[in-house]
């Protein structure tokens, strides 16, 4: 993407992330059709009930057809601020790149209602991890491109822009390949856990485990056939009432132990930039905050096992962990486009910078 | 060699046992439960915001009933059957079997049909459904209907034996029950005394089997003769 280009549109911008926020709602929206186990409420599509979906009677929003109904909603309103979107960078925006990004919004939209009507019409509750996944990743789309048409991306690279904020140093530092790579691998490892997560909210089997931080009162539960038994004998679920089974217990568990290398991935991240960027870089912020987001997570998501999968709990859990995910994909982005360190003006008689002459520095010797 | 000659009366015993063998009778049983089982859910936290649902309850909502037990231990909503048997279903022409929606809860939550019996969902309640079962064996389909209220009776059949298909209303996502198919009529689910009768059992050695949906299931073999045959069965919950 051609960062110099005159691109200055703050209400695209602004409407961007207006596409964003009400894209967080319907992801909010999405997740509390699945914690109320509501996602097969309304048997037809699109129709409701045999209504026209704008004309369903509000009388009739009752139970679990208030929320998958309201889902519906919310996502023809994105879909139809998408298609503004998409229509308005291709007219507007010099930017090719961001022209074709517009399109793949609007494609992924287009195949996130099919998705979920499909869903419903042909009863396969897989297609439900898959929608949940990509709206996941239609969000990341959403906030890149709100970055994409910020003052700050446009800045960037500009001859005669503001002076980005320095490091502890007194000098902005590029970011190496080797912390963007391990940010990289962080986001991934985040977007695998919320597939894990997408597929054990779609078993329908409640909590396969029911404490934390031990499951079923060890480190390791018990996972023999006699035990899954009686794990089904003991438990009285009112909502999700299918029996747990041993791939279950263990999705829970590999769930668990991939949270953990999510924290001491981002945690490293955010060591590694604090070292490397000083604490008072953009980007250094932005990786304690995305390790503040992790820490949240980790306790909405044993919130989540104390309340009985309750379903405010859950969903928020939903909610942060896509958060998570837009936070290490745009830190990840924003680091390829920081502007290379400026000249460092070094007073008489000073010790050069701990890292040495950089090649900018030398060329202005 | 003299001619032999049959006594009438002889020959009367004789076709009279031959008949008494042949006469079908009954597996009567009575199921218990030993233990305390877990209590049951509360379900007036997510029933009490539909007054179409609490209204038949006053001021006491209803609890899910995972373990139906007497006073001295009747265990209810066990389903009994002849294990093994295939083939013989004659559910075509058996008289449906009916599930209704009252109250916002199934009735009755546990019960068993045959493959092609049909199987007529009712509507009781002052509010819409969706009738949704999800069976897991190849053959039995999906089904997920809207059902208003005062609708038509929503019919459906299952082709293949299989136990415990879930039916459930995501509108109410606490609504739920459960059918157990066979292939034949030899079954039954016990009742609130703990009781159960599979009928016109031709004579025979059989296994009979017992599963309740939390606890799983037990076999005894018995032999079925001129008379009604008794085998019990006790659960435990541990």
């Amino acid at each position: 993407m051609n960062a110099n280009a005159q691109n200055d549109n703050p209400w695209l911008h602004r409407f961007i992330v207006l596409t964003a926020a009400a894209t967080f709602l319907l992801l909010g929206s999405g997740g509390m059709v699945t914690s109320h186990e509501a996602g097969m409420s309304v048997p037809d599509w699109p129709n409701t009930y045999g209504y026209n979906m704008f004309l369903f009677p509000v009388s009739k929003w009752m139970g679990g057809i208030f929320y998958e109904h309201t889902h519906r909603l919310l996502a023809s309103g994105i879909g139809f601020l998408t298609t503004m979107l998409a229509v308005w960078l291709w007219f507007k925006d010099a930017r090719k790149g961001m022209r074709w990004l517009g399109v793949l919004a609007f494609v992924l939209v287009a195949l996130q209602g099919v998705l979920g009507g499909l869903r419903v019409t042909l009863h396969m509750d897989k297609l439900g991890i898959v929608h949940g996944a990509l709206a996941q990743l239609f969000f990341v789309l959403i906030c890149a491109l709100a970055l994409f048409t910020s003052r700050w991306w446009q800045n960037q690279g500009r001859a005669g822009s503001p002076q980005p904020a320095v490091g502890a140093h007194g000098v902005t530092r590029p970011t190496d390949k080797s912390l963007r790579t391990l940010v990289l691998a962080a986001t991934i490892l985040i977007f695998g856990q919320l597939i894990l997560g997408a597929t054990m909210r779609h078993q329908h089997a409640g909590l396969a485990i029911p404490d934390f931080p031990l499951a079923y009162g060890k480190i390791w539960p018990d996972t023999g056939a006699f035990a899954v038994a009686r794990y089904n004998a003991d438990r009285i679920e009112v909502i999700s009432e299918n029996p747990i089974t041993l791939f279950q217990i263990i999705l829970q568990m590999a769930h668990r132990i991939v949270a953990l290398a999510i924290f001491i991935g981002v945690a490293a991240c955010a060591q590694q930039a604090w070292r490397r960027l000083g604490r008072k870089d953009p980007l250094t912020r932005l990786a304690v905050f995305w390790l503040a987001l992790i820490v949240a997570q980790i306790i909405l998501g044993a919130w989540t096992i104390w309340s009985n999968k309750a379903a405010d709990v859950a969903t928020a859990h939903v909610l942060v962990g896509a958060l998570s995910l837009v936070t290490g994909a745009l830190w990840f982005v924003a680091a390829f486009h920081r502007l290379e360190p400026l000249p460092r003006i070094e007073p008489a008689g000073t010790i050069p910078g701990a890292f040495g002459a950089h090649p900018a520095l030398a060329a202005n010797k | 060699m003299k001619d032999l000659k049959v006594s009438p009366v002889l020959l009367l015993i004789a076709m009279l046992a031959v008949a008494t063998a042949a006469r079908a009778a009954d597996i009567i049983g009575t199921i218990t439960l030993k233990g305390t089982p877990p209590a049951e859910g509360d379900l007036s936290s997510y029933m009490k915001d539909y007054a179409d649902c609490t209204a038949m309850y006053g001021d006491k909502l209803p609890t899910t009933h995972f373990f139906v037990v007497g006073p001295k231990g009747e265990f209810a909503d066990v389903v009994v059957s002849l294990k093994g048997m295939s083939g013989k279903s004659t559910g075509a022409s058996a008289p449906p079997a009916v599930l209704d929606q009252k109250g916002c809860i199934y009735t009755p939550q546990i019960f068993a049909v045959q493959t092609g019996q049909k199987l007529a969902v009712k509507n009781s309640d002052h509010c819409i459904h969706n009738v949704h079962c999800t069976p897991a064996v190849a053959g039995n389909d999906e089904h997920n209907d809207a059902q208003m209220s005062g609708g038509a009776d929503l019919t459906y059949t299952f082709a293949k034996p299989e136990m415990f298909i879930k039916f459930e209303c995501n509108v109410h996502p606490w609504m739920r029950a459960w059918v157990c198919v066979f292939d034949h009529p030899y079954f039954s689910v016990s009742d609130k005394d703990g009781k159960f009768v599979i009928k016109n059992v031709p004579p025979g050695k059989y296994t009979v089997e017992a599963g309740h949906r939390k606890l799983g299931s037990q076999t005894q073999d018995v032999e079925v003769k001129d008379s009604d045959t008794t085998v019990n069965f006790t659960f435990e919950v541990k």
